[in-house]
């Protein structure tokens, strides 16, 4: 499908964007569309600062001795790294971005239930950030971004509280937004907006937030607990003094597993729209695909000690996890065959959205099948803190939901700016994104198959020549991650101006200007149609046209 | 547009003061508020969820010194802490129910009694705390609880260290729980000055349902809080 392109509008119709200038109108805006772009700037800054730590990682990792960095700052490197990345710019990257500007929209409503509530998230978010920012300049810390107990709390003397209290914050930002989202979805609905015509990415994004206010409690608790042990020396977490340092790792992991799935969820409820729209079929399966991503989350929130099969837990816990953990993969199967199920006889169209979501589907299906390796107690021994681990985990966080993130990004960006981007140039990205990430990833499953463990800034010389090919690839995947950047930027101002539906796509954010007006919709929309009615956005092109059988 | 009109005359059959743009009506706006409570509440038991969890683990591991060392603490002003509170969760929903009926007098009345009573616990939570420093109770260097017995078994003594666990524990759960009171206290002030000015009506009173559920949600925590580190080795 090729973007359909109007004639330049002399006079712009009054827009989110146009409605009101300056920089105080956005500081103090309530407006979801405003405050999601608001998030949009801030996350993306992140995203390039944990890039740039990643860039130090691979370049150190270029060779087997250890010669950029000195350990200890490498130890701080992929600490950085992991704590920006999944903190300040995972966990908020779809739903506060795409999710603040399409769930209300989705669901015909003026704006979420709590619009100032919406803006402290983003207030929240900032502390928390420049808290980061602040701790990262003064020395940053360096136990990994998993906080073990008792190196954070007895032995490190870098900055694990300022650090810790920074993710606090942030994971205050994060439970206001789930919050928002859920009472949005249950009060906010249009007329004729039922459970079972919401968008799929509505109910991506709920179960989404049943596990940021569920989980998210969880480890500010437990950064509480390790900053009061910290400070006042205190031995809750350290088992010299009585404590126990597995409980540490259950509260972590009961928040952070299900973190996870709060970066793939989205993801999943972005190319499930995507899909739908480029196949032009409706989604296969609604129901199975709305309620796989409820049973993910419940799912989500029983498997957390299979992060830690070789700390010490009972081989029977050990045994319940792990069977629990191959419960995950019945759900995600669902979701990954439904879509293949959709695509099937789908009139496809290959533009820069749907190849985000096959490359979404390949990369994820990857990554969920190597977590099952993980899952299994007696390959996990052998792989455990391997770079098998690291490999895994990237093509779920940065195979997954970065490529749902971005192919998102293109699918509403007329929607967002009122512009097209450039379709060439965001296929020729995406190809480079999908090539980058496998060429850095892929020899990290090798490497962490033959035992090349993760955090350390050394290797044996057998190990170079695929250090080298993920250095370069992870080169590669930096100039894909660029790309985007620059021609949504440069669209902002020469883009084509975007038509109210480039893509013809089912779903009421659709149904209303482009750029959306303030309150979303000139008159309050009333639904009568199911989810996907491509077959009836379709019906008169198709008149005429011989079936083909 | 011909239907901003009817959209205008919709809105003004309905409008109130406090009924903000993007909802329908009040009814939607209440819901609203009231749900969103709920759910931040659920993640209020979460957080505690976490203390609660670490205090059963070591509560089980260190049997005896957790009872040896919550005997030190003074039931009394416990209970008499826990009074005050129920007292308090009686004097919200009566401030609710001045609301939703009208009653401005009592409806103030009932505020300040609810705040009053939030300022006695308050008190008589840093008398104890008072007296735990100066036992030598609160965790850190100058803690000690040295020769203490275990209930049950005079021949022997608590760990200290194993105590220390437990006071930390104390301090922080009942510490966090004094903070949600501040906070309570804090929205109960803006309550009061709202009412004060005469805002909350039959119509609209959902600050005052809202808020009373999360001073009721102090109180429960309290409930929980106070039989197990007050009330877990008090058999005669």
């Amino acid at each position: 499908m090729s973007m359909a392109t109007t004639t330049l509008q002399p006079v712009e119709r009054e827009n989110y964007l146009n409605k009101e200038y300056g920089a105080l109108s956005w500081l103090f805006t309530t407006d979801h569309k405003r405050i999601a772009l608001l998030y949009l700037m801030s996350i993306t800054l992140f995203f390039f600062i944990g890039g740039f730590f990643a860039l130090l990682i691979r370049l150190e990792l270029l060779t087997p001795a250890g010669d950029l960095v000195q350990a200890d700052t490498y130890n701080k490197l992929f600490t950085m790294h992991g704590m920006v990345m999944v903190f300040f710019f995972l966990i908020p990257s779809i739903p506060a971005v795409l999710g603040n500007f399409l769930v209300p929209m989705m669901i015909g409503a003026k704006d979420l239930a709590f619009p100032r509530v919406n803006l402290l998230s983003w207030y929240l978010y900032i502390i928390g950030g420049l808290m980061m920012l602040h701790c990262m300049l003064t020395g940053g810390v360096d136990t990994g971004w998993t906080f073990y107990t008792p190196f954070s709390t007895a032995f490190t003397n870098t900055k694990i509280v300022e650090a810790g209290l920074a993710i606090f914050v942030a994971g205050f930002s994060s439970i206001l937004t789930g919050l928002n989202f859920v009472v949005t979805i249950h009060r906010m609905r249009a007329p004729g907006m039922t459970w079972s015509r919401l968008p799929l990415f509505i109910w991506a994004h709920y179960a989404t937030s049943i596990i940021q206010i569920l989980g998210t409690p969880v480890i500010a608790i437990t950064i509480v607990l390790v900053a009061v042990e910290r400070t006042l020396h205190l031995g809750i977490f350290d088992p010299k003094l009585g404590g126990d340092p597995l409980l540490f790792q259950h509260l972590f992991w009961f928040y952070s597993h299900p973190a996870v799935y709060i970066m793939i969820l989205p993801s999943m409820g972005v190319v499930t729209e995507i899909i739908a729209c480029f196949a032009r079929k409706r989604i296969f399966g609604y129901s199975f695909v709305a309620f796989s991503s409820i049973a993910i989350a419940v799912f989500g929130f029983l498997v957390w000690a299979h992060h830690m099969f070789v700390a010490g837990i009972s081989i029977y816990a050990a045994l319940v996890f792990s069977l629990l953990s191959y419960a995950v993969a019945v759900p995600s199967a669902i979701k990954v065959f439904n879509w293949t199920a959709t695509l099937y006889k789908g009139s496809i169209h290959y533009d820069a959205p749907m190849l985000y979501a096959f490359g979404f589907i390949g990369l994820f299906t990857v990554g969920g099948l190597t977590g099952l390796f993980l899952a299994a107690l007696g390959i996990d021994v052998h792989v455990t803190d391997t770079y098998f681990v690291i490999a895994h985990f990237h093509y779920i966080m940065v195979g997954g939901a970065l490529m749902g993130y971005l192919g998102g990004l293109h699918f509403w960006w007329p929607k967002i700016s009122g512009r097209l981007y450039p379709e060439s140039w965001a296929r020729l990205a995406a190809l480079i994104v999908f090539l980058g990430f496998n060429l850095t990833f892929f020899p990290q499953f090798i490497l962490g198959y033959l035992g090349m463990p993760r955090r350390y800034f050394q290797y044996p010389q057998e190990f170079q020549v695929l250090n080298v090919l993920s250095t370069a690839g992870a080169t590669v995947l930096g100039v894909g991650y660029l790309l985007p950047m620059m021609y949504f930027l440069w669209s902002m101002r020469y883009g084509k101006p975007a038509p109210d539906n480039p893509w013809n796509a089912a779903g009421l954010e659709w149904k209303t200007t482009s750029p959306p007006t303030t309150f979303n919709f000139e008159e309050e929309p009333i639904v009568t149609w199911e989810a996907y009615n491509y077959d009836e956005l379709d019906a008169p092109r198709k008149e005429g046209v011989p079936i083909a059988r | 547009m011909p239907d901003s009109t009817l959209v205008g005359l919709h809105h003004e059959e309905e409008h109130h003061p406090e009924l903000l743009h993007h909802f329908a009506d009040a009814q939607q706006q209440r819901d609203s508020a009231s749900l969103g409570m709920w759910i931040f509440l659920s993640t209020e038991v979460m957080f505690f969820g976490g203390l609660f969890c670490a205090y059963l683990i070591y509560r089980r591991w260190y049997f005896g010194d957790f009872g040896a060392a919550s005997k030190s603490i003074s039931a009394a002003l416990g209970a008499t802490n826990t009074a005050v509170l129920i007292c308090s969760s009686l004097t919200v929903v009566l401030a609710v129910w001045a609301a939703q009926t009208a009653r401005r007098r009592l409806l103030i009345g009932s505020l300040v009694i609810t705040m009053l009573l939030g300022l006695t616990f308050l008190g008589i939570k840093g008398i104890e705390y008072k007296e735990k420093f100066e036992e030598h109770h609160v965790p850190g260097a100058s803690f000690s609880f040295d020769h203490v017995p275990i209930p049950g078994h005079p021949d022997q003594y608590a760990n200290p260290r194993h105590a220390e666990i437990f006071f930390s524990l104390y301090f922080i759960m009942t510490g966090l729980h004094a903070l949600h009171m501040i906070i309570g206290l804090g929205i109960f002030a803006w309550l009061l000055i709202m009412a004060w000015k005469g805002r909350f009506t039959p119509a609209y009173h959902t600050p005052i349902e809202i808020g009373g559920l999360y001073w009721h949600f102090v109180d429960i925590v309290w409930i929980y809080l106070f039989p197990l580190l007050y009330l877990i080795d008090r058999h005669p």
